[in-house]
This record gives C-alpha cells, structure tokens and sequence, in this order.
C-alpha cells in the first residue's frame, strides 16, 4: 500500500502492477529454458529501452548510437575480468564510469556547440561508429577476433562472479529493470524531470525560467550512458564473447529505441510493455520465418509494428492500453 | 524618488542593416508598472530580449538593483531576478498547466510539494486553476498567454516583464488582468515592465509610459503626459488625426 501511494498509483494499477511483478517472479519455475531465454531477451530490451528513455523520452535529446554505451559497459567490465581477474560487479562500475564520461563529452561538445535535433542524433551515430571501428583494432580487447569470458560449468549459479543459467540472469535483469522503473519515477516527480520535460518541450522557454539548459542535458545524457553500460557489463557476462561489430552494431542502436518508441516515449511503462510486445512478437516471427524458410521476417515485422503504432497510436501502446485496461484514473 | 530597480542605460541593437534598439534609456522604480509602447517594429520586444538576456546588446549596459546584469543568458538573468513571458507564447504542451508553472516555481525550491503549492497560488492569481489538470496544448490563446505569465510569476521574479499578454482578450477580461497585475503589484510590490498594444490595458494599469518608434525612445512621463504629447499622437495615429485632435 505504501509502495503503491508513493508510487502515486491508483489501487487498480497498484494492483496490476504487483500482479506484473508476481507473474515475472514465477515464471521461472513453470518456464522452460527456452522461454526464459526469450525472457532474458525482453528484459534486455526493457531495461536498455528504458535507460533510453530518460535521456530521449524526458529530456528530449535524441539518440541514435546507444550502442555506443552498451559497447562501453561490456567491454570494460569483460576486459578487467578477462586480464586482471577484476570483479564483474567493481567492472561495472568502471564500465558505468567510463560511459559516463564518454557520454558526458559527446553532450558537452554537441550542446557547447549548439548542435541539436537530427544533427545531434547524426553525431551520437557518428561517435559509436567511431569507437566500433577503434574496437576493431584494438588488441588488448581481442579487435575483430573478439573477446571471450571463459566459461565455467558450475553446478551452482554464482552471481559474485556474473557466472550461472539464465535464470540467475533473469532474476538479476528483473530487479534492474524494476529499479529503473522507480528510479525514473523518482526522477520525473523531482525538479531535476520537470526540467528535463520542459526543455525537451521548449528550451528557450525553460531557459527563462531560470534552467541551465546545457547542464541538466549533459546531466541527462550521463545518466543515460551509466545506466545502458550497466546493461551491457550484464550482457558482456550473459554473451561470454564481444565483437565489435555486434557489441557497437548500428542495429543493436536501432533496436535499443523501438521497444520505448512503440510502448510509448517518455512514459514509465512504456520501454516494458514495447519490449515484451516486439521481442515477444520478434520471436514468434522468428520460428515462422525458421519453418516456413522465409529470412528477415523479423525485421520485415519491426518494420510494420513501427509504421502501425506512427500511423495509428503515435503516443504509444502504454498511454493506450492504460485507458483500455481503466488504469489512468486522476491524471496521470 | 528611490534608486530604481531596474536600469536601462543607453541599451542598442543592431540587425544588419536594421537598427532595432538605438540608445534607449529608462528605469523601473521599485514596485512601479512601466509601460514600453510603440508601433509595430518600434523595438519593444528587442528591448526585452536585451533586458532578459536572450539576445546581448551592441552597447549600453542593463542593471538589476544595482547589480549589471549586461549580456547575462537568459537563465542567469531569471535567476538575478527577471521574469518574463514570450510574445509568441512557448508552453510546455505535453505538460499539464500547473506542471508548467510548477517548472517555474522549481527555481525557488528544490520541493516538489512547495513548488506545487506556489504554481496553485500563481493559478488563482491569473484565473486559470479550473485548467490546472489540463495539457498546456488545449489551451486557448489567451488562456496560453496567462499560462505565460503564471509560470514567469511562479519563479518569483523581482521585476515581471510581460510582451502582450492581453493580445486576443475581451475587455471585461482585459479588466480583470488589470485589476490581477495591479493588485500583484500593490500587495507583493513586485515591478511590471509591460508592451501592450491594448491602451485600454496601458492606460489603466501603468504609472509611466516610454514611447518607442524606430528603435528610439521619443517620449516617457505619466499616461496623461503622453497622451498629449503631438510626437507620440502622430506616430500613432498618422498626421491628418493627430492635427484633429490636437485642434480638439
């Protein structure tokens, strides 16, 4: 009840919540390996959709190459393990700081120059471009050949070391995604998220307001890049190899914004309900393509889902289904 | 008279070939309402762009209780203590009216409770906290124009600056913004420096008038000086009607 009044829920949608939160808890024991992968999966995209989300969805920057933080976060985390036999967890961090830093510069000189809108999005395509093709040459981290973990066949999972089953996973990257969903709450009730909300809705009139613009977008944007690199030192540890050109892929920046996009930007719940349809769907399309020997089924599907929900829902699935479920009670 | 509040000195602006702002100098007293008046063009807006610091001045320096504030960024110059509203109104469309004002009432506290209370008390004030629940964007004109001056209101400025807020108004709701800005003034002493092409507005509400016409000021003084004065009737109201009623 606490949670639900300062989550500033209606009792119905404390209590759909709560239900969500139940399900995603047991499912593990009446799933088999299979789902639970595909699970791993959509959580993988909730979470970096949501991580998204707050610099693009709240503050209004898009982003375009949130591979760039993914690749960050893995890589550091997987290299330190690799070849100093560093924590996975204190990798993190120093992945998450990194990325931080990285993506703190690429807003610094973007906004310090005022280049903004799609040519802002064109440069966050440009600087993870950039650091694949240096990743493809930098030896240390194993270039094109790939970095791998070693795989240990444990008996137990041990999530000290990020070593176990999918499960262990499942779990880890559930409470993640749920601690992003209450710190993006948390964040949108405070100062900091109104003033992310009215610049991405007008900056010059947040600016006369009394807004330091350049600051809380840089703010934003290294809040962004932390939380996606915590995404990728877990994928780093659920993969057990790094490519460059998958790790830093342009599609992997593309499939980061669907999911928040088609659930509906800016919203709490959106990332999730985006990543569960599409992934979901994106699976199904990829057994049918699998057995009727059709390719590229899936991204034929993407397609469509974000042509439907642009033509038809262009707030998104979430502030729709919220109405139809009778969640949106009071205002919000 | 006291030191004034606000200070133009000698404040100009040039356009490429446009000199939109040309040696203008005024002052604001504390808790005084000043009208800035002028044909369309005269640089009314510029001037508030200089004074708010959205666009810096060739020359001339602009001061804040003493304090220069010349070529501040617009977000310092709200923090010095200027708060001011868009002739083309800019609202937040996505958020609801009181979240609009509740983002100018965060300059004054970090506390979401306390800046929502301060957004309420700036609703009543501009008679909008019926629509307090509604999305900036379905708005009328006029009710966007009174958002505007709510959410500059709301950061608790020292001097409110307001560009035609009363454009696109009915009269009984020209009084009622009169009676509301002069009542602001009269009980907080907060200092208006306002445009308005409404004279009805400009007429009732300020102690001292500044006439601007190409970038120039060519007259100030008391409503009534002004309305005498042949420079200002024959920039308004073109040669053969200013003869007329200076015959009358």
């Amino acid at each position: 009840m606490r949670a639900a009044r300062a989550l500033d829920l209606s009792p119905r949608a404390a209590a759909a919540l709560g239900l969500f939160v139940a399900v995603m808890l047991l499912l593990p024991l009446v799933a088999n390996a299979y789902v639970v992968s595909v699970l791993v999966v959509v959580l993988f995209s909730a979470y970096f959709g949501q991580s998204w989300n707050v610099m693009t969805g709240f503050a209004g920057q898009l982003s375009l190459g949130h591979a760039l933080y993914v690749g960050l976060g893995a890589y550091t985390s997987a290299a330190l393990f690799v070849h100093l036999g560093l924590s996975p967890w204190l990798g993190m961090v120093a992945g998450m700081a990194v990325a931080t830093l990285a993506g703190s510069a690429i807003a610094a000189l973007s906004f310090r120059f005022r280049v903004g809108g799609v040519y802002f999005a064109l440069l966050t395509i440009a600087f993870a471009e950039f650091t694949r093709i240096l990743f493809d040459h930098f030896g240390w981290v194993g270039a094109t050949e790939g970095l791998f973990l070693p795989v240990a066949n444990l008996s137990h999972d041990d999530p000290l070391r990020l070593r176990g089953s999918s499960v262990m996973f499942y779990y880890l990257l559930l409470a993640l995604s749920l601690a992003a969903l209450a710190l993006s709450h948390a964040l949108l009730n405070r100062r900091v998220g109104y003033y992310w909300q009215a610049i991405r809705e007008d900056e010059e009139a947040a600016r006369a307001l009394g807004i330091d613009v350049f600051r809380y977008k840089i703010a934003a944007m290294a809040l962004s890049a932390a939380m996606t690199a915590l995404g990728g030192a877990l994928l780093a540890f659920y993969d057990n190899n790094l490519y460059p050109d998958t790790v830093f892929a342009m599609g992997r920046s593309i499939e980061i914004i669907i999911a928040p996009i088609i659930g509906g930007l800016g919203t709490l719940f959106g990332p999730i309900v985006g990543a569960f349809l599409l992934t979901g769907l994106g699976e199904t399309m990829t057994n049918l393509s699998t057995h009727f020997e059709i390719n590229g089924l899936k991204q034929w599907f993407y397609g469509a889902a974000l042509l439907a929900i642009v033509a038809l829902q262009p707030s998104g699935l979430w502030p729709w289904l919220r109405r139809a479920l009778g969640l949106a009670e009071g205002r919000r | 008279m006291s030191a004034p509040l606000l200070e133009v000195r000698g404040v100009s602006k040039r356009f490429r070939g446009l000199q939109a702002v040309d040696d203008v100098s005024f002052a604001v007293p504390p808790g005084g309402i000043v009208a800035l008046i002028g044909p369309n063009g005269a640089g009314k807006t510029t001037t508030f762009n200089l004074i708010a610091g959205a666009i810096p001045p060739d020359s001339g320096s602009v001061l804040l209780d003493g304090a220069d504030i010349t070529g501040r960024r617009p977000d310092q110059a709200c923090r010095a203590g200027i708060g001011r509203t868009f002739q083309q109104v800019k609202p937040f469309g996505a958020l609801s009216v009181l979240q609009n004002v509740m983002v100018g009432a965060f300059k004054a506290t970090a506390d979401r409770v306390a800046a929502r209370q301060a957004a309420w008390e700036c609703l009543e004030r501009l008679g909008l906290a019926a629509k307090a629940e509604s999305p900036a964007n379905s708005l009328t004109l006029p009710e966007r124009k009174r958002l505007e001056t709510a959410r500059a209101l709301a950061t608790r400025p020292k001097i409110l600056l307001l560009d035609e807020v009363m454009a696109g108004l009915r009269p009984t709701e020209i009084d009622q913004m009169v009676r509301a800005f002069a009542d602001l003034s009269r009980e907080t002493g907060l200092a208006i420096l306002l445009t308005e092409h409404v004279m009805r507005a400009v007429m009732a509400l300020s102690h001292h008038i500044v006439v601007l016409h190409h970038g120039q000021k060519i007259c100030e003084g008391t409503p009534e000086e002004v309305a005498r004065d042949p420079q200002v009737l024959e920039c308004y109201l073109g040669h053969a009607q200013a003869a007329e009623r200076a015959g009358a």
